[in-house]
């Protein structure tokens, strides 16, 4: 490829390495790609191709042990001089006059990534005080027309408040002010919006586009969705293992990939698109089948004062999948918490039909009657690092709930090695420890405990939300072939309604505590009744860059008042 | 804040009633009484006891009365006059003789505690951001080394130093002219010249754990992302330290502050004494040998008074310092 003036950066066979015990790790091996004025280039891999690495290697702010070994990232400023970044010294003064001035970098975590103890103003006043020198009272004015920039609300009030004060979405629009605050030339973003739900993520891709646009910047934007992608880039950078596996302009990698690798990723979100196979060729469950699950009125109001669960009613039937789908905040994890009373519901009932037809109210259920239920439904967590015991080998987290209901020795043991082979991990790996397994297998060790007891309900609470997409799908399919053989019912928690349309029979649709509307997945995707469910829909990236739908999405906002920290 | 801290006072005081009680009975609980240590200590000297006289002062302090009535005589006194009672062992009030003695300990605690703080934090610093370097091996070894060592040892050992190389006068707070001397200039030179060495000798050997933790902290702090967004906003490295990690990495210290207070009382005993410093420390362990009850009744409140201050100061410090919990 040649420079043209339009190019900003230029990074040229880029090469990041990390010394570990065993030896040298190439997280970055020979990366090449050019930034160019005004246009997005997106950098595409599942977790651990060192896309990340990559951003930061432009910067130098690359984590110990990491080191650049060789290439250059060649800045051009606007006045045709020339800087070679991999060359400076990474604690000299020509590289932090560079950082945040020249190039700024948004990152992942908006809540770790800002500081809890000092104030959003303070954080966002800093870069003009460290790069021009502006006195306390101008940095205000500044950072006040820099708050507006990023549509934040009530800004004069906004600018003294901490960053625990304000939601995800109100805290990457901190963090994307704070980049701004010295004009640069280019910005990174770093998996800015992944963990964001739906309608927080499509506000932010608008707000970067737009400020994209009135700042002529090159961005830089990293990700693992290729929906996103397909949304907001102009060309595709799909990075595997530390190498570069494909590049080239959006539509060829969308409409022409030349590599399988990137014909996988763009697989695993179109297969994503619509129902899974399995889904559409089973049988309908039949209408007249007595729920095993009836939730009727359930409420939950918090000391605080909020209605996390409002007056919900549903109905699980046997060998079916319940999906319940909503923003973060809308109350879902709280309702199916109360389905197994983690929380306790303040009123309603939630009739549970036992294996010998007779129906128990789990809400008022009395502690033996509740031991026995908690033998049948189950939960699945989110998040598979926290949920599972650092210090248990795999053998001894799955073993856990068929020790308590009084499994031993032998068939234990046997049993334990089943488990893992129904949901694909080798029986011989049960001593090692969690840490060892990658995040996929450790959601399928989750299972596993989960289906250890033969249930016949299974709460899964955002079970896939912390894969990648690639991942997900497995997941899924893994999920409904154990629905399949063991006959289980799933109460599926998601903010992501592309998964809930893979694998659902009927969904719920949860907004600020109440369902807004229930039905069948096929009806509600295709023809929703409530606003709410369509600004939702909308809100998917969708895997093809020819019909770009995020920027013209439905918005909902019947009775919302936007809110700092709402 | 000010209903908080009102809230937290108004709960303060059945824990002080408890508090009162568990001390007082615990004074009561090794058998005999100050008559039966004070008649031991004179048959050792050679001196005979008629009984009528020990009867005759266990009337005069009031031992020959039930436990309950001791107490409430004593609460008594306190609640009505500020009265803490006599000590048996030296003839004269409590209150006179713990006042005497609580400014120096407050002083001494306090100079400790910049002390340990000047050094240990500093050190910490280094050893987290140098971690396994031969400089954090070093600090962490030195801190080891002092918190191992007996701190009477430590003191005897600087003792000698000092006195056998450096010819200084040791021990105490003030040079023998100036113990009973009013406060002049020549005074507070001498009191510099002495109160240093038990400050060192204290201090070194509680350096190792404040620079251990100060280290855990630090580390914890510095792979979190907002060190990077930081740093991402070209701020240099040094400004980066102080401004972030190490401002988070403050916070669980200062929580760690209220805990002074007490040790003013209890603190470093063993030091004092070898020392010979004229702290409440000694005091207390002399009240507690002579079962001089009243007077360590008083100290042992004073004590819990003192804790419940502390942590009641050093949560009203975090909330200053860390909005997170200000705000929720």
């Amino acid at each position: 490829m040649s420079m043209t003036k339009d190019t900003i950066l230029e990074v040229r066979d880029l090469k990041t390495y990390f010394p570990t015990r065993t030896g040298l790790f190439k997280a970055v091996d020979g990366v090449s790609f050019e930034l160019k004025r005004g246009k997005t280039l997106c950098v595409v891999g599942e977790s651990g191709s060192g896309k990340s690495v990559t951003a930061r290697s432009i910067l130098q702010i690359v984590d110990r042990p990491g080191r650049i070994e060789g290439g250059s990232v060649l800045l051009t400023r606007a006045d045709g001089s020339t800087t070679d970044l991999a060359k400076l010294d990474p604690r000299g003064r020509a590289i932090r006059d560079v950082r945040g001035k020249e190039i700024a970098m948004i990152f992942q975590e908006p809540m770790s990534s800002l500081s809890p103890v000092h104030r959003i103003g303070t954080q966002i006043g800093e870069a003009l005080r460290i790069h021009f020198g502006t006195p306390k009272h101008e940095q205000r004015e500044r950072v006040l027309e820099l708050l507006r920039q990023v549509e934040i609300p009530r800004p004069e009030s906004a600018i003294d408040r901490y960053t625990f004060e304000f939601s995800g979405g109100m805290r990457q629009r901190v963090m994307i002010a704070m980049a701004l605050a010295c004009n640069p030339s280019v910005l990174i973003a770093d998996e800015p919006t992944t963990a964001l739900d739906v309608t927080t993520q499509a506000e932010i891709l608008d707000l970067i586009k737009k400020l994209q646009q009135s700042h002529g910047m090159a961005v830089l934007f990293i990700t693992h969705d290729m929906g996103v992608v397909a949304e907001i880039a102009d060309e595709v950078l799909v990075m595997y293992r530390g190498k570069v596996r494909e590049r080239g302009p959006v539509e060829q990698i969308f409409h022409a990939p030349q590599d399988d690798y990137t014909r996988r990723l763009i697989g695993s979100v179109v297969k994503l698109e619509k129902k899974a196979e399995v889904r559409l060729a089973r049988p309908a469950i039949p209408a007249g089948t007595p729920p095993l699950l009836d939730v009727r009125n359930l409420s939950l109001t918090f000391p605080s004062g909020l209605k996390a669960v409002d007056d919900v009613s549903l109905t699980v039937r046997p060998g079916e999948t319940l999906g319940i789908v909503g923003e973060s905040g809308s109350g879902k994890t709280t309702m199916g918490r109360c389905l197994l009373r983690i929380y306790d519901a303040q009123a309603g009932a939630i009739d549970y039909r036992r294996p010998d037809g007779q129906t128990v109210d789990i809400r008022t259920a009395d502690k033996a009657a509740l031991e026995k239920i908690r033998r049948e439904v189950r939960m699945i967590f989110q998040d598979p690092v926290g949920s599972l015991s650092p210090r248990k080998t795999v053998g001894q987290i799955i073993a856990e709930p068929l020790k308590i209901a009084g499994m031993k020795g032998r068939e234990l043991n046997d049993r334990v090695a089943d488990l893992m082979q129904q949901v694909g991990l080798e029986p011989t790996w049960r001593e090692r420890y969690p840490h060892a397994f990658s995040g996929g297998q450790r959601q399928r060790i989750g299972i596993a405990r989960a289906i250890a007891l033969n249930p016949r309900l299974i709460i899964a609470d955002e079970a896939t939300s912390a894969l990648d997409v690639s991942l997900r799908s497995q997941m899924l399919d893994l999920m409904m072939k154990l629905q399949d053989k063991l006959g289980l019912s799933y109460v599926f928690i998601s903010h992501d309604m592309s998964v809930i349309r893979y694998m659902c029979d009927r969904v719920a649709v949860m907004y600020r505590g109440k369902i807004v509307e229930v039905g069948d997945t096929d009806q509600v995707v295709n023809n929703p009744a409530h606003d709410y469910t369509r600004a939702l829909l909308s809100a998917i990236p969708h895997p093809d860059p020819r019909n770009r739908r995020i920027h013209t999405r439905f918005r909902y906002d019947a009775g919302r008042t936007l809110s700092a920290n709402g | 804040m000010l209903r908080y801290i009102a809230k937290r006072m108004v709960f303060a005081i059945p824990t002080l009633f408890a508090v009162s009680i568990v001390a007082f009975i615990i004074i009561q609980l090794p058998p005999g009484d100050y008559l039966t240590t004070l008649m031991a200590e004179w048959a050792s000297q050679g001196g005979a006891v008629e009984a009528g006289t020990v009867a005759a002062m266990r009337d005069r302090y009031g031992l020959d009365q039930p436990v309950y009535f001791q107490y409430y005589k004593w609460m008594a006194g306190i609640l009505m006059h500020g009265d803490f009672g006599i000590s048996f062992d030296f003839g004269k009030p409590v209150t006179e003789l713990i006042w005497n003695r609580l400014g120096f300990s407050l002083l001494l605690s306090v100079l400790t505690l910049c002390f340990v703080w000047a050094i240990a934090i500093p050190i910490g610093i280094l050893s987290a951001v140098r971690q396994y370097s031969i400089s954090d091996y070093t600090a962490t070894f030195l801190a080891f080394f002092f918190l191992a060592v007996p701190d009477f040892l430590m003191a005897l050992s600087a003792m000698y130093i000092m006195s056998a190389w450096f010819g200084q006068s040791v021990g105490g707070l003030f040079s023998p002219d100036y113990v009973d001397a009013p406060w002049s200039f020549g005074k507070l030179v001498d009191f510099a010249q002495h109160v240093w060495l038990p400050v060192v000798v204290i201090g070194l050997g509680s350096l190792a754990a404040l620079v251990r933790i100060m280290r855990a902290n630090l580390l914890d702090e510095l792979s979190k992302p907002y060190v990077t967004t930081a740093r991402a906003k070209g701020m240099s490295e040094l400004e980066l330290l102080l401004r972030y990690p190490v401002r988070l990495a403050l916070n669980p210290l200062i929580s760690t502050l209220g805990w002074i207070l007490p040790a003013v009382i209890s603190g470093e005993i063993i030091v004092s004494v070898v020392m010979s410093l004229p702290t409440t420390g000694p005091l207390l362990l002399r009240a507690l040998l002579a079962q001089d009850m009243y007077l360590a009744g008083s100290l042992i409140l004073l004590i819990s008074v003192l804790t419940i201050i502390g942590t009641l100061i050093s949560d009203i410090l975090l909330a200053i310092t860390d909005p997170r919990i200000r705000l929720q």
